[in-house]
């Protein structure tokens, strides 16, 4: 299982959570499956096309999914997910 | 006995090979100045204050009373052209006789005439920052630096940086540039300071709570060190007004707390090639990188399209762990002074992420997108109505709230 790492501003869809265990063997298939377990955080990833929304960036370990193969990158059971969302706020 | 200086200077000239300023002159020209290991180190054996007064471009300073102690730090290899000089030519040629004698360079020459001859051949001097006694004691640690010293700090002074807000991360970063020197610093806030602010805005204070908290800044910065000016403005950022605030800016150090300023922030830097120390902090999280144009990633190129507003906490008010803008603050204020000393790996291309409850820091690599709508064109093609554009962000923002 991969460990997926939940930003502040999902938290609240992920009861709180900040690490998850999720099973799939592509990055598209981790995030599917953290959909599954809390379906508030779809529309926060996903675009009504099915597609990633570009305002959140995905990383396997330091990487950028959009520089590997996208939601179809291999996942292995040692990797790291990081969703990042664009983040504000200096106050 | 009579005093026989001038046997002993003739004797020691005679075993010593000469070269004249002219020549120097010509195989100063012929190399790289910033090469690390030039073919020939030409070193001033002067005292302080004679060199402060002027010297040689590109020469290093061994005073003579510490040449057996540092010249291995600027002649590191025993083998390698030297060049001496002092003023007129004879302390330089007794200091290359003990470099030969006692040290066994092989390849050392004595400057005919010192700096002296140098001056009337109208060969370039260079007149180095003049530093009161007073900024001597106030920057020494900075000076002890070889990473610094007086060039170094010469650099913070002469340097001008623009804080965005007086908040959170402002407050930290002008502390602490302030106190390094940095010459010019301008803060850009419309806020007054109030009291939930005390928590973690450490430049404020209990006496100034209801000020602008530009002022608030300037008297703090003022009272921690006379030799930064402080140039105010109590307004926001906008697309008519932030060219003209930003331009003469070396460094932009950027906390602000919402999308529609970081968007029009990011187009104004990368049309005017400043670049933009960038965090962000959110409960026990922050974000750091920078973001300088068309040698890494610009903020479009990370997030080409701002989040809706229930994704963006930026819209109302969040709590905020009053230590963590100060961690934040001055990890920003480090890569400010790195970016000002030209040292040390900056965090371009990288974006690190702290957890402070996890106690963990996470580096990320970023790049340039080939097709960001910014920063893959040329600068001049930046239209003054393209800044800051996207869908109404205001509106949507507003929207959630309501």
């Amino acid at each position: 299982m991969a460990t997926v790492k939940i930003p502040p501003v999902l938290r609240t869809a992920t009861d709180g959570e900040k690490q998850v265990s999720a099973t799939g063997g592509t990055v598209g298939d981790v995030l599917r499956s953290i959909v599954g377990d809390y379906p508030d955080t779809e529309r926060q990833l996903f675009g009504p096309d099915g597609g990633l929304n570009r305002y959140v960036n995905v990383y396997l370990n330091d990487e950028d999914v959009r520089v590997l193969d996208g939601l179809d990158t291999a996942v292995e059971d040692a990797d790291t997910v990081m969703i990042l969302p664009a983040m504000a706020g200096g106050q | 006995m009579a005093n026989n200086y001038q046997d002993f200077l003739s004797k020691i000239k005679e075993q010593i090979p000469e070269i004249s300023p002219k020549d120097v002159q010509a195989i100063l020209e012929s190399q790289d100045p910033t090469s690390a290991s030039p073919d020939a180190v030409l070193v001033d054996v002067r005292e302080q204050h004679e060199w402060d007064e002027s010297h040689i471009p590109g020469a290093k300073h061994v005073p003579r009373g510490y040449l057996e102690q540092r010249i291995g730090r600027a002649a590191p290899d025993t083998d390698q052209r030297v060049i001496l000089y002092c003023q007129s030519g004879n302390r330089s040629a007794i200091a290359a006789k003990t470099l030969i004698d006692e040290f066994g360079y092989t390849n050392v020459e004595n400057m005919t005439g010192g700096i002296t001859d140098w001056k009337q051949a109208h060969l370039p001097i260079e007149i180095p920052f003049q530093y009161s006694d007073a900024q001597r004691i106030r920057y020494s640690r900075h000076m002890l630096l070889p990473e610094v010293g007086p060039e170094g700090q010469e650099k913070l002074l002469k340097s001008k940086v623009l804080l965005l807000g007086a908040g959170g991360l402002g407050a930290p970063v002008a502390l602490y540039l302030a106190a390094a020197g940095i010459g010019q610093l301008g803060i850009v806030d419309d806020d007054v300071v109030d009291a939930s602010n005390l928590q973690r805005q450490v430049i404020h204070s209990t006496n100034t709570i209801g000020e602008s908290k530009v002022e608030s800044a300037k008297q703090t910065i003022e009272a921690l060190n006379p030799d930064v000016e402080v140039t105010t403005y109590n307004t926001r950022l906008n697309a008519d007004n932030i060219v003209e605030i930003i331009k003469d800016y070396d460094i932009i150090v950027d906390g602000v707390d919402n999308f529609p300023t970081r968007y029009l922030l990011n187009d104004a830097t990368v049309r005017l090639k400043i670049p933009v120390v960038s965090a962000s902090i959110l409960a026990f999280d922050g974000q750091l990188t920078i973001f300088k144009p068309y040698d890494g990633p610009c903020y479009r190129c990370l997030y080409p399209v701002p989040p809706p507003a229930e994704l963006a906490p930026s819209c109302g008010e969040n709590g905020v762990l009053g230590v963590l803008p100060g961690t934040m603050g001055l990890l920003q204020a480090t890569e400010v002074i790195k970016l000002i000393l030209d040292i040390g790996d900056p965090l371009i291309g990288r974006l690190m992420l702290y957890d402070a409850l996890a106690e963990e820091f996470t580096n990320l690599k970023i790049r340039r997108d080939p097709e960001c709508p910014i920063c893959s064109r040329d600068p001049d093609e930046i239209s003054d109505e393209e800044l800051g554009k996207f869908p109404d962000y205001d509106a949507f923002c507003a929207g959630a709230i309501a």
